[in-house]
C-alpha cells in the first residue's frame, strides 16, 4: 500500500508523459502479482469502491478526535480523505500492513457492517500515505491523471510489445491481470483476444500538407467526408456484449445508455459521437454537457441526444472486414447502416469530387447545415485495408483554417517539469468597451503552446521584464492601450459562455503567432469576436 | 511573582524587565540574547549580543564581523547571571547552534525554546528538555495534520528517484542555513557519496557548518560545467531558485522541495513541486504535544505558527496556555 500511495504521489505531481510512463513500468516491474494487477486496475479506473461514505469516514476520525481539532485540520487541508489520513489517531495493536490485493479479497466476501471495521484496522495498520491511498480508493476518488491509454503504454513498455499488441487483448483480460503479465514477461504466449465485445485499435489519420501531398495525390484514388466535430468511438455489439469505446479504448459505455440501447445489431462500428437532435448535429459544447459523467440522469438523456455518424464497419456479424478495402467495407456499412434503421446511427456522406481544387472550395464554403460545424475533411483511400495506428499514406486529415485573433497577453503562470522555470501559460484578453466609453482587456482564453523553445524564452523574459503584480505562481503583466504584447490567437471554434466574464469560450485556441510589432491598442475588440460565434 | 513580571511580550519581541534584554528582537535593541541564526530571529545592530559561539559565528557570516556591539559567546550548559536573572542556553535541535534560553529568578524558570525540534539531526545536538514553570513553545506546525515521517524514508524516496531518471537531474529546495547541510548530511549518511553541487548562496554557510565539524563530503558549485554534466546529479539550492532562471542549466530537473509543509498535498501542487520531501526543522504536531506531556510546566506560552489549534490541545489537557501572538516571525521561510 504504501508503495501504491508513492506511485500515486508521484503520478499526481508529475506533468511529463514520459515521466510518468518510467514510474508505471518501474511499479510493475518490481512489484509482484497480484499487487501490481491490483494497482493497474485501480490507475485505470477498472477498480472502483463505494465501500466508504465520506459521512462514515467523517465520523470514525470524530469519535477518536476532538471535533474542533478535527475542523481546524480539514479547513487547512481541504481534502476529506488526505485530512482524515493525515490526523488518523492510530490505536496501538494493529502491526502488519495490508496490501492492495489483501483490501480487494477482504471487501469481496465482507458484509456491510465488516466493512467498517475493516477499513477502521486497515487504517490503524497503514501510516499516513497508505491511509491516504486506502481511502482515495475506498471513496471511490482517485485522480492521478493516468489514462488507460497511459497505462497501456506502459505495460508495453514493460513487456517490450506494441501498444497495439496490448490493446488487442486489453477486454479480454480481468483484474489482477495475471497473464498479461505473463505474456508481458516472455512467460506464456499472447492471451487470446477474443473476447465478446472488445476493442479493437483504431485507425489514424495523417494531417495533410498541402503544400507536397496534393502534388502525388490522384482525387481518383480517394474518397473524401466531413470530419465531425464530436468525440471518435467504437460502437460493438458482439455475442450479447455491448459496449462504447474512445479511440484509445476507454470504455465510456456506462456514460451513453442510449447510445447502447440503439447497438441493435451485430458487429462493430467505427464513427464519430455526436450530439443528433432530429438527424442534425449539435454543437462539441453540447456534446461536452454528457462526456466525462460518471452516471446521467433522463433530463440530460432527454436534453442532450446522442448518437454515431458512422465512417466504418471492422465486423460484421462474425465477419471480420479490416482487411478489406475501404470501398468494400463502406458498401457494407451503408447497408449496415440501412438495416439498423435508428434515429441514433446514420452515415457520414461521402462527398463526391473530380479535383482537389473542386475539394478545396467545397473545404472552404462549406454548405448549409451540419458540414458547416465540421473540423474539416477526411480523405481515404479506396482501397485502404483498416491498419491500427497513423500509417502514412492511407488516411489524411485536412482540417478547416482556423480562427484567427490579435489579443493581447494579460496574465503569465510558471508551466511544469521542464517549463517550471518559465512563464508559458498565458492568458489573453481583448478590448471591451464600457458605458463611458473607456476600453478595457477582458480575458477571453488561455493558450500555452504554438511556439517555439526560443520564441518561449523570449517571451517569459517580456513577463519577467513587464511584471506587474505577483499571485503565487501567475504573474500579471502590464497591459494597457499605450504598451502590451500582442499574440495572434489561433483557435478552432467558439461558443457563448456563462463561465466566463467575457461570455465566451474558445475551443483548441493556441498562439500562432507573436506580434512584437502590433501596438496593444490594435488588438481585437470583443465584438469581433462575438460575430465569430458558432 | 506572576510569570510577566520575568519575561513579557512587547512589540519588539519578548522582554525581561528584570534582566533588562530581550530574546529574538525583531527590533534593534541594547541587550539580545539569540536563540538561532535564522533571519527572522536573529537580527543585525544590537547591542551586546548573547548566543552559543555558533550562532554568533552564523550570525557574523551573514551580516558582517560588526554585526553587533558586543559579542557575547555562552556554550550550552553554561550559565551567565545579569542584574540578579540566571540566563543559560540549552540545546534545541533546530540547527547548529539553535538554544532554548532558560531564564531563572527568585525561584521561577521560564523556558523560551526558540524553534525546535525532538527527532535526531545528525547537523546539530537534539533537544534537551528542562523543567519549568512556563514553556514558551514555537506552533509553526501546531495542527494534527503535520505528523513529519521518518527523515530516512523522504531520503531513500529522492535516492530512488535519481536511480528511475537517471538522465535527468534532481534540484533539492532547501532553506540556505540548517536545511540545507541536513538534506547533504542526511545523503551521505544514505551512502551518496558523489558529488553534491550547491548552490552559490550556500556556499559560506556550508563551510562554516564543516568548520564546526559537520561533514559534507564532496561538494561542487552548480555554475559551472555542462548541462550534460548535470544528469544524474543532486543539487542542493534556496527554494527560490527552483522558479528562477538559473535552474534552466540542468537537465530535465525534478523540483524536489525539503520542508514540512510538503505533507500537506496541495502545498506541494501549488509551487509545481514533482517530488516533495517532507523534511522539517520544526516540531511537528506530535513532537509538539509530547513535549508539552513531558514538561508538563505550569503554563504553556505559545509565540508563533498555528496557536489556536495547539491552545486548544492544552484546554483538552487541563494545561494553561495562552497565544502571545507575536509578530514578525516568518513561518515559511524557516520552513
Amino acid at each position: 500500500m504504501r508503495a501504491f500511495a508513492h506511485l500515486l504521489d508521484r503520478l499526481s505531481l508529475t506533468s511529463s508523459r514520459n515521466a510518468k510512463l518510467t514510474l508505471i513500468k518501474d511499479f510493475l516491474a518490481k512489484t509482484p502479482d497480484p499487487e501490481r494487477g491490483w494497482v493497474l486496475a485501480a490507475l485505470t479506473g477498472a477498480l472502483s469502491f463505494n465501500a466508504a461514505k465520506p459521512a462514515f469516514i467523517r465520523k470514525a476520525v470524530e469519535s477518536r478526535m476532538d471535533p474542533q481539532l478535527f475542523a481546524w485540520s480539514y479547513d487547512y487541508v481541504g481534502d476529506l480523505a488526505e485530512t482524515v489520513a493525515l490526523v488518523w489517531p492510530a490505536r496501538p495493536g494493529a502491526n502488519r500492513e495490508p496490501d492492495l490485493s489483501e483490501v480487494v479479497e477482504s471487501l469481496r466476501t465482507a458484509s456491510r457492517a465488516e466493512v467498517q471495521r475493516l477499513i477502521e484496522g486497515w487504517l490503524d495498520a497503514l501510516n499516513a500515505d497508505g491511509r491516504w491511498a486506502l481511502l482515495k480508493l475506498m471513496t471511490g476518488g482517485l485522480r492521478v491523471g493516468v489514462s488507460a491509454r497511459l497505462a497501456k503504454q506502459a505495460c508495453a513498455d514493460f513487456g517490450q510489445v506494441e501498444i497495439g499488441q496490448v490493446e488487442e487483448v486489453w477486454h479480454a483480460m480481468t483484474p489482477p491481470y495475471g497473464d498479461l503479465f505473463a505474456w508481458l514477461e516472455g512467460r506464456s504466449e499472447q492471451p487470446s483476444p477474443d473476447a465478446p465485445g472488445r476493442f479493437r485499435p483504431v485507425m489514424l489519420a495523417q494531417a495533410i500538407d498541402e503544400a507536397v501531398d496534393f502534388e502525388k495525390l490522384d482525387p481518383n484514388d480517394y474518397a473524401a467526408e466531413w470530419k465531425w466535430d464530436g468525440i471518435r468511438v467504437q460502437a460493438v455489439s458482439e455475442r450479447g456484449e455491448r459496449r462504447l469505446y474512445t479511440r484509445t479504448g476507454d470504455d465510456i459505455s456506462a456514460t451513453f445508455p442510449d447510445v447502447l440501447e440503439a447497438l441493435t445489431f451485430e458487429g462493430a462500428i467505427d464513427g464519430e459521437l455526436l450530439v443528433l437532435r432530429d438527424g442534425a448535429v449539435a454543437s462539441f459544447a453540447d456534446l461536452q454537457q454528457r462526456l466525462n459523467r460518471k452516471t446521467v440522469d433522463a433530463k440530460q438523456l432527454a436534453a442532450f441526444p446522442a448518437g454515431i455518424r458512422a465512417y466504418d464497419l471492422l465486423l460484421e456479424g462474425e465477419t471480420d472486414l479490416r482487411g478489406l478495402p475501404f470501398a468494400k467495407r463502406r458498401k457494407r456499412l451503408e447497408a449496415f447502416v440501412a438495416k439498423a434503421a435508428s434515429p441514433r446511427i446514420d452515415l457520414s456522406p461521402i462527398q463526391p469530387f473530380a479535383t482537389w481544387q473542386e475539394l478545396a472550395a467545397l473545404r472552404a464554403d462549406p454548405p448549409a447545415g451540419d458540414p458547416a460545424i465540421a473540423e474539416g475533411l477526411m480523405l481515404k483511400r479506396w482501397d485502404s485495408v483498416y491498419e491500427p495506428g497513423r500509417p502514412k499514406g492511407p488516411w489524411f486529415k485536412w482540417k478547416r483554417d482556423p480562427r484567427l485573433i490579435d489579443a493581447v497577453l494579460m496574465y503569465a503562470q510558471r508551466g511544469h517539469g521542464k517549463r517550471s522555470s518559465f512563464y508559458s501559460d498565458y492568458t489573453f484578453g481583448v478590448w471591451r468597451e464600457d458605458e463611458t466609453g473607456t476600453r478595457h482587456l477582458t480575458p477571453v482564453g488561455k493558450a500555452y503552446f504554438g511556439f517555439t523553445d526560443e520564441e518561449l524564452k523570449q517571451i517569459d523574459k517580456f513577463v519577467r521584464d513587464h511584471t506587474v503584480e505577483r499571485f503565487g505562481p501567475v504573474r500579471s503583466v502590464r497591459a494597457d492601450m499605450e504598451f502590451g504584447l500582442v499574440f495572434e490567437v489561433a483557435f478552432e471554434g467558439l461558443q457563448r459562455s456563462t463561465r466566463h466574464k467575457s461570455g465566451v469560450a474558445m475551443r483548441f485556441p493556441r498562439i500562432n503567432r507573436i506580434r512584437w510589432d502590433k501596438p496593444s491598442r490594435e488588438a481585437d475588440e470583443l465584438t469581433t469576436l462575438e460575430r465569430m460565434l458558432d | 511573582m506572576k510569570p510577566q513580571d520575568l519575561i513579557c511580550p512587547k512589540p519588539d519581541g519578548l522582554y525581561c524587565p528584570p534582566g533588562g534584554f530581550y530574546i529574538d528582537p525583531v527590533q534593534p535593541v541594547d541587550r539580545a540574547v539569540i536563540t538561532h541564526g535564522h533571519a527572522d530571529h536573529a537580527r543585525a545592530g544590537h547591542g551586546v549580543v548573547a548566543a552559543t559561539p555558533e550562532t554568533l559565528a552564523i550570525m557574523a557570516e551573514r551580516y558582517g564581523e560588526d554585526f553587533a556591539g558586543r559579542r557575547h559567546p555562552v556554550a550550552y550548559g553554561e550559565t551567565f547571571t545579569h542584574n540578579g536573572v540566571e540566563v543559560s542556553l540549552v540545546p534545541a535541535g533546530h540547527v547548529l547552534g539553535s538554544a532554548q534560553v532558560v531564564v531563572r529568578w527568585k525561584g521561577m524558570t521560564i523556558v523560551v525554546s526558540g524553534d525546535y525540534k525532538r527527532r535526531r539531526d545528525p547537523t546539530c545536538p537534539t533537544f534537551e528538555p528542562v523543567p519549568c514553570d512556563v514553556f514558551v513553545t514555537e506552533a509553526t506546525f501546531g495542527l494534527p495534520v503535520f505528523r513529519h515521517p521518518d527523515d530516512k524514508g523522504e531520503i531513500a524516496a529522492l535516492l530512488k528517484s535519481v536511480e528511475q531518471f537517471p538522465e535527468r537531474s534532481h534540484i533539492v529546495g532547501a532553506y540556505a542555513l540548517g536545511k540545507a547541510q541536513r538534506v547533504i548530511r542526511l545523503l551521505r549518511e544514505a551512502g551518496w557519496d558523489r558529488t553534491i553541487h550547491v548552490h552559490g548562496a550556500m556556499d559560506r554557510l556550508n563551510r562554516l557548518y564543516e568548520r564546526h565539524g559537520v561533514d559534507l563530503g564532496p561538494l561542487a558549485p552548480a555554475t559551472t560545467g555542462n548541462k550534460k554534466d548535470f544528469e544524474g546529479a543532486i543539487i542542493v539550492a534556496p527554494p527560490s531558485a527552483l522558479a528562477d532562471r538559473w535552474s534552466r542549466r540542468f537537465p530535465d530537473p525534478v523540483d524536489c522541495f525539503a520542508s514540512g509543509w510538503m505533507r500537506v498535498r496541495a502545498r506541494a501542487r501549488q509551487r509545481g513541486v514533482e517530488l516533495p520531501l517532507i523534511l522539517s526543522d520544526h516540531a511537528d504536531w506530535d513532537e509538539l504535544t509530547a513535549t508539552l506531556d513531558e514538561l508538563r510546566p505550569g503554563e504553556v506560552w505559545i509565540t508563533h505558527g498555528r496557536e489556536e489549534a495547539l491552545e486548544r490541545w492544552c484546554e483538552l489537557q487541563g494545561l494553561p496556555a495562552r497565544a502571545l501572538r507575536l509578530v514578525g516571525y516568518d513561518e515559511e521561510e524557516g520552513e
